[in-house]
């Protein structure tokens, strides 16, 4: 598939900022990280940018949005505000999740953002039940985008969510992210099907291509596609999206499954440099507006980063807040 | 007062949620056109159509967690899993997703979602179709359990969870469906967490749940012709748990056993014994009993598998013996 230019110079503008704001948010979370701040588990999305930002602009208010614990990416490309969800990751009480979720579980009801799911494959059955509940509502033609990664397809629920999504004509975009490597294991080692993972969609009826995920013009011009013909009723489309991680699986990753050679070969496809050089050739961005943007993104990542250093720690007694929720009136 | 199987008891229920609830559906494995495994659902499909009454493909994980991804959003499910012992299909999405989503979104989402299932042995299944996991969904903070005794019990507990925002496993024990029950004609709800005194006494405490429950009953008759005066508690529901009604019974009586149709390392009567003895040690003459099925995989001749479960006759020898009445 080759890329079509059929953007404007503002949409150009707002695809750059929100790719550039994921990259220095994740690379201000690793330094957080480094400094003890940021705990747990974090999984950095440097390098998969297109693919959030080429796909979820796309959808609307009323439509959802599923995925997995490599969600920073998402919560932003969704709007979510990038101080809470730095405060999140700080276990701080202004977090998306009062300080309860951290980073693999960011959730925002208002924005339509289901979270953040950290037991691979586990939002599979979710996003079937959230397009049910959509398509027995009757109220609008929204759809629920569900992102997971190559390491994921391989669990039972992706297989038994494929089918029920099928068989129900439930309106599902299903969007792998595959970066090649499902923690240290390559996907030609846990794929039968090899590297192409998208016709593991055919026997289950559901359309499905295999793009460049690294080309941000090209996912968003294939999820408008997918996201159209969800619309119309016509069941699930899947699309795969072939990306690369440059870091490690999680800040715990010595990545000594892999060569550096690798990594640097992969960074010579980054999507957000294709992407600069594009806009620059095209006349769509001058370097004026690109010097910018990169203030304008370092500077709102220094204030999340503030502000989630200088946010209060959550109160012990939300420690017993929410396990249950109040019953209906 | 009207009489009725508990069958029809959970079929009333589950009719009177899609008369008074659009939001509500049923889902699971031959709820429709075969007309349900254990029949609760029959005539279901043709009342309400296929579009409310769906009938899933067997995959328990998708169809379980579809439940809650339904809820999610808004709709209020009852999802149907043939047998508890299929739910260890779809614990993911039961224990690592329903029961996590309130609180790791710090109350931006609820899952109101019923799971319906079918619980107990002593129908000769062996040992996969025989279990009770009831005491394990009850050590999970999120989820509801709910292991109803009688018919009366069921409409009742049935209503209150339909308007609780929170997973909720609503056990049956597969050997109550025909047992026979007064059931009120007006309407009425059973709050969750509120233990039952089916027997009054005055000399020993017998809790129990579910199955277990007429096995206590039983086994206090016999008490009473020895002379020894038995209380009986239902707890029906295990998660919340009505501590107080156990403790203050025992207050009462002294004496305390509890009957549970499990295996007993891990056993939910551990949980009950240990509250006891915490809450009312200077009031008990002896020992918190547990009567649990030993630890064995339930087997399939008659005999042998009859000599698992606990009987009222087991109850009365170890309340006897060891309490030297």
């Amino acid at each position: 598939m080759t890329t079509t230019i059929n953007i404007e110079p503002a949409q150009a503008l707002d695809i750059y900022s929100t790719m550039l704001l994921i990259r220095r948010f994740e690379e201000a979370t690793e330094r957080l990280y480094q400094r003890g701040i940021v705990r747990g588990f974090l999984h950095t999305y440097i390098g998969e940018e297109a693919i959030a930002v080429g796909a979820i602009p796309n959808l609307r208010e009323d439509d959802y949005i599923i995925g997995h614990y490599r969600d920073h990416g998402h919560a932003l490309a969704r709007g979510i505000d990038p101080n809470k969800a730095m405060a999140e990751l700080c276990g701080k009480s202004t977090g998306t999740s009062g300080g309860k979720g951290g980073s693999m579980h960011i959730f925002d009801a208002e924005k339509h953002f289901m979270g953040g799911h950290a037991i691979v494959g586990g939002q599979f059955p979710l996003a079937v039940g959230m397009a049910l509940g959509i398509k027995m509502k009757k109220e609008k033609d929204s759809v629920v985008m569900c992102f997971f990664g190559d390491g994921a397809v391989q669990e039972g629920e992706f297989h038994e969510a494929m089918n029920l999504a099928s068989l129900w004509k439930l309106p599902i975009i299903f969007m792998l992210e595959n970066n090649l490597y499902g923690m240290g294991t390559e996907v030609n080692r846990s794929n039968a099907g090899g590297e192409n993972i998208f016709n593991a969609a055919e026997p289950y009826n559901i359309p499905a291509v295999q793009i460049d995920g690294m080309d941000i013009l090209l996912v968003r011009e294939t999820v408008i596609e997918g996201i159209k013909k969800v619309r119309e009723g016509n069941g699930p489309v899947f699309i795969e999206s072939m990306a690369y991680r440059y870091h490690g699986h999680s800040m715990a990753d010595p990545t000594n499954y892999r060569a550096n050679s690798e990594v640097e070969e992969q960074r010579n496809r980054d999507p957000i440099d294709r992407f600069k050089a594009l806009c620059l050739n095209e006349g769509l961005l001058t370097s004026e507006d690109i010097s910018r943007i990169d203030e304008e993104i370092d500077s709102k990542i220094q204030i999340a980063v503030e502000f989630a250093e200088q946010s209060p720690e959550p109160l012990l007694e939300s420690l017993y807040t929410n396990i249950y929720a109040a019953p209906e009136a | 007062m009207t009489e009725m199987i508990l069958r029809d008891a959970v079929a009333k229920a589950l009719r009177e949620a899609l008369d008074t609830d659009d939001r509500t559906f049923l889902m699971g494995e031959d709820i429709g056109a075969y007309g349900g495994p254990y029949a609760v659902t029959k005539g279901f499909l043709e009342d309400y159509g296929e579009d409310r009454i769906r009938d899933t493909p067997i995959a328990e994980a998708v169809f379980v967690g579809a439940g809650a991804g339904a809820a999610m959003i808004g709709m209020r499910p009852i999802v149907e899993i043939m047998t508890i012992n299929f739910s260890l299909v779809a614990m993911d999405q039961i224990v690592n997703h329903a029961a996590k989503l309130s609180y790791m979104s710090n109350g931006q989402l609820s899952v109101p979602l019923i799971i319906r299932t079918v619980t107990g042995g002593g129908g000769q299944l062996a040992a996969t179709h025989s279990q009770s996991f009831e005491n394990w969904y009850a050590s999970i903070p999120g989820l509801r359990v709910v292991v109803p005794a009688t018919p009366q019990d069921a409409l009742g507990l049935f209503r209150t969870c339909r308007k609780d925002n929170n997973p909720v496993i609503f056990a049956e024990h597969s050997l109550l469906y025909r047992v026979r029950g007064e059931v009120p004609e007006e309407y009425y709800e059973i709050p969750l967490g509120q233990a039952r005194i089916a027997r009054p006494g005055e000399d020993v405490t017998i809790v129990s749940y579910s199955g277990m429950v007429r096995v206590a009953e039983e086994a206090a008759e016999k008490l009473d012709e020895l002379g020894i005066s038995a209380e009986v508690i239902d707890l029906r529901t295990l998660s919340p748990l009505d501590l107080e009604t156990v403790v203050e019974s025992v207050k009462k009586t002294n004496r305390a056993v509890v009957v549970e149709e499990t295996w007993k390392t891990g056993g939910f009567s551990g949980t009950i014994a240990s509250n006891i003895q915490e809450a009312a040690f200077d009031d008990l003459d002896g020992p918190v009993l547990r009567i649990n099925g030993p630890d064995v995989p339930a087997p399939y001749a008659r005999n042998i598998e009859q000599a698992m479960i606990p009987s009222a006759d087991w109850v009365v020898e170890s309340v006897t013996y060891n309490f030297g009445l």
